[in-house]
Parts: structure tokens; sequence; C-alpha cells
């Protein structure tokens, strides 16, 4: 067999790269929407190889729900130093002081769906034209039906019904003033494919992905951690369990798996030998069966 | 870890009564790529429709509009690694009302995979899919015959199938086809292979898919690097780097080739190839890399780089096979944008010189109008060349699209001949 290919992370990796190099010769004012989750954290770090030896030409912002991670914001900050890059934040408290949402009531009430509208907030006031995601076709049944350049209308809304065909790598992100697109770079990859990708660069990323001690609450078939904003049910106990997280949502939402694997080549393997998909821990998934396709459509990343 | 593994992209056409939708449900299931929460998930649902058993053809389900017609609308893309190789596969619908949803579907395809009802043989939707898979140059081609329990797993059934797709085969520009008789539904040489048909000897299609060679199929001869944007970092250490950003779309690239641009046609040699702070000695497709030259050339995005002795021709005459893609028809003399590799230019339709009947695959000389779905050879004139090289020779420089400015859609989406 000749040399001349590439293996498939060598592959995803060109391809990605392709996507951002694309963004930003499109685009005015491009974005990196920035959780501070795995996902984010490659998409940061592939846009440093697209761009090298320039900076990352384009801001990072987080929609900041207030229900975070402490150890997610601390991160945020040191990449954000580390790049010499610029923040912006949308603030979904700042959204509900100003009367934009009203905080959701019952037992499961979450943020989840509130950042919708501070991310359309944050895209209008920025004057963004495209929001470039961590999004990954694997994840979900709507996400699987993604372009890597996504249009959104002037209401920020998807319309998955009626999206541009996407043919070979030419990408058409023409649209009008006030319409805005996302781009997802890492559209073709695996939850597998990041670990591996991230243990092969060595790619720093929060502690709360490594097995660590915490307290937590068994709910909705997973360990909630606890926080300030937990509220218990009388049959619920608060335990000290060593955990890890497999996606990073709002700490009120996301839930852990009991785990051993410290280091990354131990999360590759436990990740491999699987059996549940990752956004299986995660409640705003779990209310209805389009209950990702609903919010997409609204504007969710 | 798999760390050599190729990346193999497959398009699966066809629509649920051929079974589609089981058989991408037992590949996944066959080869443990399917999670106990998805399987939960199904298993309910199968329940509530009260099917008997798991209804493998609901791991396709897609969006609810999908869910609630029960068919395939819009390409899905699925994902599943073995240990020999990762997989993307393009699900498209199979129906001539979703022609453009398979175009797009195949036109990254390695692989064609053509499903076939035993018990119908070749009908008007096989030609059809064959057809797209030729028109887009997919190198590969695999015919399942599915429902082989449905024929008494019957080797002349198979054997008739198989010649009846060459006489349409040998019409068609395809390179490679194989033949796979299989049970989606009970899972006959799909992944294992059948106790059903020991009269047939070949591989099932997992196999086949693993150990299918494509490396070659990847133009490696003629040297092509589109320019994507020009890295000009302005910071210490770096002030005088100017680095050509882009994808190589074929053939390879080495420090020290003598390389033209093209349009302006200037000269020069490549001084360095970057990947990130590494140093490359050479750079081959699909890698995306940074390039920079000995001299100070002006080149913007939109040019390409290619190597002196062997450069794709500058043109504003283009003849392409266009597969329309948009609701509206195309405008008569109307100007579209052209997209080709990094390059945008205004084009304009001059002449439908024939346009094909999907379903009998005859050409007609008379139909000039450009509806949805439609194929037909036309010739575009563009305001400035483009650097085009034919599609079957390339697929990346060999492909454009068109995209209406009134509307801002890609309207239209066409392969170089």
């Amino acid at each position: 067999m000749s040399k001349y290919y590439l293996n498939y992370l060598d592959e995803l990796e060109s391809e990605a790269i392709f996507v951002l190099r694309e963004v930003w010769a499109q685009f005015e004012n491009p974005v990196i929407l920035f959780s501070g989750g795995k996902d984010s954290i490659l998409v940061t770090h592939l846009a440093k190889k697209a761009f090298y030896p320039a900076k990352i030409p384009f801001p990072l912002m987080h929609v900041d729900t207030g229900h975070n991670f402490p150890e997610t914001i601390e991160f945020r900050d040191n990449i954000i130093k580390e790049l010499g890059a610029q923040l912006i934040v949308g603030s979904v408290q700042e959204s509900i002081d100003e009367g934009r949402v009203a905080e959701e009531k019952g037992k499961n009430a979450t943020r989840n769906a509130l950042q919708i509208t501070t991310l359309l907030d944050a895209i209008e006031a920025n004057k963004i034209d495209c929001a470039i995601g961590g999004g990954r076709r694997d994840e979900e049944k709507a996400r699987a039906k993604e372009r890597f350049f996504s249009h959104r209308d002037d209401f920020g809304q998807w319309d998955p019904k009626n999206q541009r065909p996407e043919l070979w790598n030419i990408f058409n992100g023409k649209h009008f003033e006030g319409e805005h697109f996302r781009a997802f770079p890492i559209s073709n990859w695996t939850e597998m494919d990041v670990w591996n990708y991230i243990k092969r660069e060595n790619i720093a990323i929060p502690s709360l992905y490594f097995a660590h001690e915490r307290e937590v609450v068994w709910r909705q078939e997973s360990w909630i951690p606890n926080s300030e904003f937990l509220v218990l049910e009388d049959h619920e106990e608060i335990v000290t369990k060593k955990i890890r997280f497999r996606t990073l949502g709002d700490i009120t939402i996301t839930g852990g798996v009991e785990s051993d694997a410290d280091t990354l080549e131990k999360i590759a393997a436990e990740v491999a030998g699987m059996r549940n998909t990752e956004r299986g821990n995660r409640s705003d998934d779990k209310r209805s069966e389009s209950a990702m396709e609903d919010r997409k459509r609204q504007g969710y990343f | 870890m798999i760390d050599n593994n190729q990346l193999l992209r497959f398009t699966t056409a066809g629509s649920v009564d051929d079974g589609k939708s089981t058989l991408i449900g037992r590949l996944l299931y066959d080869s443990k790529s399917i999670f106990e929460d998805q399987l939960a998930s199904i298993e309910n649902t199968s329940k509530k429709k009260g099917h008997d058993g798991v209804d493998l053809a609901l791991f396709t389900d897609g969006l609810r509009d999908e869910r609630e017609q029960g068919i395939t609308i819009d390409v899905a893309y699925r994902y599943f690694t073995t240990p020999k190789r990762k997989f993307i596969i393009a699900d498209t619908p199979g129906h001539i009302q979703y022609t453009r949803n398979m175009v797009t579907g195949a036109s990254t395809a390695n692989v064609a995979t053509i499903l076939i009802d035993a018990r119908h043989g070749v009908i008007e939707q096989t030609k059809r899919h064959a057809f797209i898979a030729s028109l887009l140059q997919i190198p590969h081609i695999i015919v399942c015959v599915n429902k082989m329990d449905l024929v008494d797993f019957s080797e002349d059934v198979f054997n008739n199938i198989v010649s009846e797709f060459e006489e349409i085969s040998s019409k068609l520009l395809v390179k490679d086809v194989r033949f796979i008789p299989m049970s989606a539904l009970l899972g006959d040489n799909v992944v294992n292979k059948s106790e059903n048909m020991p009269w047939y000897q070949g591989a099932p299609m997992l196999h086949t898919l693993e150990t299918m060679h494509i490396s070659s199929d990847i133009n490696k001869v003629d040297a092509r690097f589109p320019v994507q944007t020009v890295i000009r970092p302005q910071r210490d250490g770096f002030i005088d780097y100017r680095g050509y950003a882009g994808r190589v779309a074929s053939g390879i690239l080495r420090t020290g080739d003598e390389v033209t641009v093209m349009p302006s046609g200037f000269t020069s040699k490549i001084k360095s190839i970057n990947l990130h702070d590494k140093e490359l000695d050479e750079a081959y497709a699909p890698m995306s890399v940074s390039i920079t030259l000995e001299d100070d050339i002006d080149i913007s995005r939109g040019d390409m780089i290619v190597r002196s002795n062997n450069k794709p021709e500058p043109s504003q005459d283009v003849e392409v096979m266009l597969c329309w893609l948009n609701n509206s028809p195309a405008k008569p003399r109307a100007k579209y944008t052209i997209k080709h590799t990094s390059n945008d230019q205004k084009a304009m339709i001059k002449e439908v010189v024939y346009k094909y009947d999907i379903n009998t695959l005859d050409r007609n000389n008379e139909d000039s109008n450009l509806a949805m779905n439609d194929i037909a050879k036309v010739k575009i004139r563009t305001t400035k060349p483009l650097m085009i090289d034919a599609y079957r020779e390339n697929r990346t420089t060999g492909s454009i699209i068109l995209v209406d400015d009134t509307t801002n859609e890609t309207v239209a989406a066409g392969m170089i001949v």
C-alpha cells in the first residue's frame, strides 16, 4: 500500500482545519462558541493549528448560565490568557434580570433552554455572522442532519427541512444582513475520535473529566453533583463517590459516572468500553424524543 | 488504539421498502456499534408500534417529520468503527423526488451501496442509483441483493440479478462493482457470513468494506493547491511570514518544487510546508497545510498553486453535468455565483445541451427547462477564468456549485465534463 494516505484522525483534523479556514475566509465576524467542554476545547485547539503562527483570528464566546462548575470557569480564563484571545460572555443571569427570559419552575427546572435567548442576543449585539460550535453528528439524531455550514434565519432559527445542500467540500456561507451561520468543524468526529485525538495531542481539559471524589446524588440514572442549586427530594441522599463526567453542561443537569479513569489513557479505554451514549447522562435530552430538535429549531447550539 | 486506520465514506440509497434502514441497523448492531440506551429506546418504540422483537430500522430514525412519515428525507450521517476502519455512512432517501439528496450524499463517498430487493430484481430505481453513482464517480459500488430469505436463498435468482445489473453498468462509467446476496433482516452476509447461502464464495458486506483498497481513490498525480486564505501573523519572530493556507486537492507538493500560481502565471519555488509548528517535506491530498514560497508574489484566496509542469486549464467556458437542487427552476440567462474550490465568480447558464430522463436514462435534446432533481449537460460562461480539471480526473477541482444571488441558496451542483 502506498504511504500517501492519512489515517482517520489526521483526515478528521485536516477536514476541521479546512472548515475553520473557510469560516474565516467567508465571514466578517465569526466567534468560537466556548463552553469549556471537551468539544469546544478541541475546536479551539484545531483553530490554533489552522492559523499558526498567527493567533486565532476570532474571539471565543461563552454563554454563561450562572450554573457552572467552578472548574470550568477557571479553565476558560486560563485558556483565554494562554491564547491571548478575546472573550465575549453572554450571561443568562442578565437575560433573567432584564426580563428577557423567565426562570423555569418545578423540580427539574434548568437554565438549559434559557441559553437560547442569551445566545441569540449576544450574536446580535456583537454582530456575529458565524458562530463556530463543537456539535457532532454522532451526538444526537437531530444533529446527524446538520451541515458543516448551517444557516440561521434572522430570528436565529434552524429549518431542518429546508437546509442548503452541501456537496463535496464547497461551503456556501452567503447570507443576508441579520442572518447568521453556525459552523461545525468536528461534525464527523465521534466521542471516541475526540478522546483518541485529545490523547494523541495531549490537549489540556478540565479536571472534571478525570475521576475524582465528589458529593453527588443519584437522580435519573446518573450521579448529579451537589451544588448550591441542588434541591434534595425527600428520598434522596448525598453521598461521596469517585466519579467523572463524560460531557459537561450545567452543574444542575450534568450527571457523572462512577469511574477510576484518572488519565487520558484510562479515559479513552473506558469510553471504548462504554455501552451507553454520552448524552444519556444529560437530563436536557431526556425530556422528549425530539428535545434536541425542538431546541435546535429555536436557535440552540 | 487503531492508529493507522483509514476513513471510508459510503453512501446508501434506498427506501424503507428495500430494507435500507434494516441493513444499516444490522450493520451497526452486529458490529456492536449500538449503545444500550439507544437499543432500549428502540425496543421501547418497537413495542409501542406493536412489532415483534426489535425493529432495527428504527436506528436510522431522524427528524420528527421523518419519524411520523416513516421515510428518510434529508441525508443523515452515521458513524461506526471496527478494529480495521472508521466508517461514515451518508444515509440518503431513494425516491426520485429526492435525487438531489442522493447526489449530495454521493459527492464525498468512496463507496456506493445499492440495494436491490431480490424479489423484484433490477427496477428503475436501481438504474437511477447506479447512474448517480457513476455520475458522481464513486470509485466503488457494492450491490446488495437483499431479502434473499424471501426467495429461498436461491443462487439462480442472485445470478440473474447480477447479469441484469451488469447490463446497465456496462453502459455507465463504473469501475469496481461487487455483488453480495444478503438478508439484512436475518443478518446473512451483512457482518456474519451466511449459513443459508453456502454457494456464495465472497465476503460479507462489512469485511468487503473493511478490506477494499481506497488509497488510490484520490488523484495523486496532479498537484493542486487552492488557496483558502493568507496567514500573516504580524508578530515577533514571524514578521515576514506569508503562509498560503489550504487543503491539497490532489497530488503531492514538496519543498523545492517549481510552482506556478494560477491565474496570474507567476512562478516560484516552495520554501516551506507547515502543519501547525511542524515543518514537512511534502504534503499530499487531503492534507490541510500552509505553504510559503521563495518569492514575494501577490497571492490571495481563489488562486491556485500548482506544479509548473502540470497545470489545470484556465477556462471561462465550462461544460458541466448539472444537477438542479432547488425548488425554483433555473432562470434563462440569469447570473449566478459559481463556486469552484476557493474561487467565486459570476456565471451564466448559456445553453442546456441535453437533459436526462432519470427513469429511462435517455437523453432529451428538446427540453431545456431545469427544475428540481433534473440532471442535464449545460454550457456555463464565467466572468473570469476558473482553473479546472475534468471531474472524472479530479473530484475537487472538477466540481462546482451555483448560488442564486437573490436568495443566497445553493441551487445546483455540477461536474465538469
